[in-house]
């Protein structure tokens, strides 16, 4: 299975199952779509009047000898090896912890319901949390490296209990050889200097809440009291973290919706503020909200992915590029199948607690009780609710088997596809619609950085 | 190759006899909380 695509001036053609990619001229991307299944002679005769013989078979040949070196029309050969994954013992490796269902912001289209989870305002105790990372580090099995994100709501809000969890975590490093990577989601408000300095000795990774533009920002992210602006309290701490932390190791994160499909501006107004790592992604809401994606944003939204890359590119080659989470992509070392075929991990490697120690599939799950899967001190008393998600794969997904997608998002969100077909197994086709053009483009941006190597 | 400039180096078909160690980012951890970004991480297995 190949996928081949023209973005802006390259031929690109991606051979799906061995995750290879090829610039190619005009001639081959013409020939390559006729290849399958006809003769040299065939494909000669079908070009005749627009391509020589002796360029059609040249092409023919470098196409051929690509095949032979499993780099095109490669087959899918991972179904029986993944399979072989799912009778492994299932290990927790990663845990978001939910230390405050409250926040200080009242964004129009937080999941959390301005923090609270559609339950009650709530703070996680250091009991709970002590719990929680006893829980993870006891079903890690031989997973060194574990990952907890403190997370809310606005987890600043409860933040001792964060740095005595930091602690506890560090004291359970050495005797049971785990490594603890902590990460911290934070809004910006009550972000301040302590904050900053205790965050930038333990935190691997921060992510900075905002939108973009000012106005942008401000109509959906408004702070809860008073209803004013956001953006002025958080941008100058932002560039403070940023440069605190040498640019590296953050992201400032933005959602967009339906009131700024023009977002490419929001990302290169995040750039021009000097930010160097930055993530912007689809607001995912009921089709009902006025702020939702909708079908007919679509060609306007790849648009703006497209002039993103585009300016990325310029901006690259002219030394002042910046990461766009959402364009990065390691064509040499990135995921190993397995990984790819096996998804984020919510619901069995990846988990959710909320502040009174009650554990969901992921933070997207939390408050609907049907997802309940267990809690602090009991441990996994749902098994079945993990070993659902621990099936749900590419293989597993109808939709999933054609797109040339699948290794790189790994058959999507499995809470997006439960809130919009109310099962895990499904993909949630606008967000599909946009990952396939994030692909495209990530793949563009690193065929014109290889153009300058 | 005249025609064709391959970017990639290494196909997926040799990451499986060394892969599956998950020792790897989860995705959601990074810097997406509403989309599956899988394909973005690193791999952290040197043998691979």
């Amino acid at each position: 299975m190949i996928h081949q695509f023209k973005n802006n001036g390259y031929n690109i053609v991606l051979d799906v199952n061995s995750g290879s990619v090829h610039v190619v001229d005009d001639m081959v991307y013409d020939i390559i779509s006729a290849y399958e299944g006809h003769t040299v002679d065939e494909v000669v005769c079908q070009f005749e009047g627009k391509y020589s013989k002796e360029d059609v078979e040249e092409c023919y040949a470098e196409i051929t000898e690509l095949k032979e070196a499993g780099q095109l029309f490669t087959e899918d050969i991972y179904e029986p090896y993944i399979d072989s994954f799912k009778d492994r013992p299932t290990v927790v490796k990663a845990l978001c912890l939910h230390i405050a269902h409250d926040c200080n912001l009242g964004c129009k289209y937080c999941f959390a319901e301005e923090g609270e989870y559609h339950g009650r305002r709530a703070l996680m105790s250091y009991e709970v949390g002590k719990k929680a990372l006893d829980f993870l580090v006891a079903n890690s099995g031989n997973r060194r490296n574990l990952e907890v994100d403190f997370f809310g709501g606005e987890p600043t809000m409860n933040f001792e209990v964060v740095k005595q969890l930091v602690a506890y975590g560090r004291s359970l490093e050495e005797p049971n050889n785990k490594k603890f990577r902590f990460t911290l989601t934070t809004n910006g408000i009550l972000l301040n200097d302590e904050i900053l300095e205790f965050a930038n000795k333990e935190m691997g990774n921060i992510v900075l809440s905002i939108d973009g533009r000012k106005e942008v920002n401000d109509r959906m992210r408004p702070v809860r009291s008073s209803g004013k602006s956001s953006y002025d309290i958080i941008m100058p701490k932002f560039k403070k973290v940023a440069e605190s932390r040498n640019q590296m190791n953050y992201y400032v994160r933005g959602t967009f919706t339906h009131h700024n499909l023009d977002f490419s501006n929001d990302v290169l107004h995040l750039a021009d503020e000097g930010f160097e790592q930055i993530s912007v992604e689809p607001v995912v809401a009921q089709p009902t909200d006025d702020y939702a994606i909708r079908e007919e944003d679509l060609e306007i939204l790849k648009e703006q992915y497209d002039i993103l890359a585009k300016e990325l590119v310029k901006r690259k080659k002219a030394g002042k590029g910046f990461n766009f989470f959402h364009f990065m992509i390691d064509l040499s070392g990135g995921p190993c199948v397995a990984k790819r075929l096996q998804g984020c991990g919510s619901g069995c490697e990846y988990l959710a607690v909320t502040p009174w120690g009650d554990l969901y599939p992921c933070h997207q799950f939390v408050g609907n009780e049907d997802f309940l899967m267990g809690n602090v001190d009991e441990g996994i008393t749902r098994p079945d609710i993990r070993d659902s998600f621990k099936a749900c794969n590419v293989y597993a997904k109808e939709k999933c088997k054609s797109c040339f997608a699948k290794f790189y998002c790994s058959g999507g969100c499995a809470a997006n596809s439960y809130n919009f077909h109310g099962n895990i197994n499904d993909a949630y086709d606008i967000g599909c619609e946009l990952q396939r053009k994030r692909i495209e483009c990530a793949i563009m941006v690193r065929a014109a950085m290889a153009e300058e190597e | 190759m005249k025609h064709i400039k391959t970017l990639t180096n290494r196909v997926l078909k040799d990451t499986m006899k060394n892969g599956g160690c998950g020792e790897c980012q989860t995705s959601c951890q990074s810097a997406c909380k509403t989309s599956c970004t899988v394909g973005n991480q690193s791999c952290e297995n040197k043998n691979n």
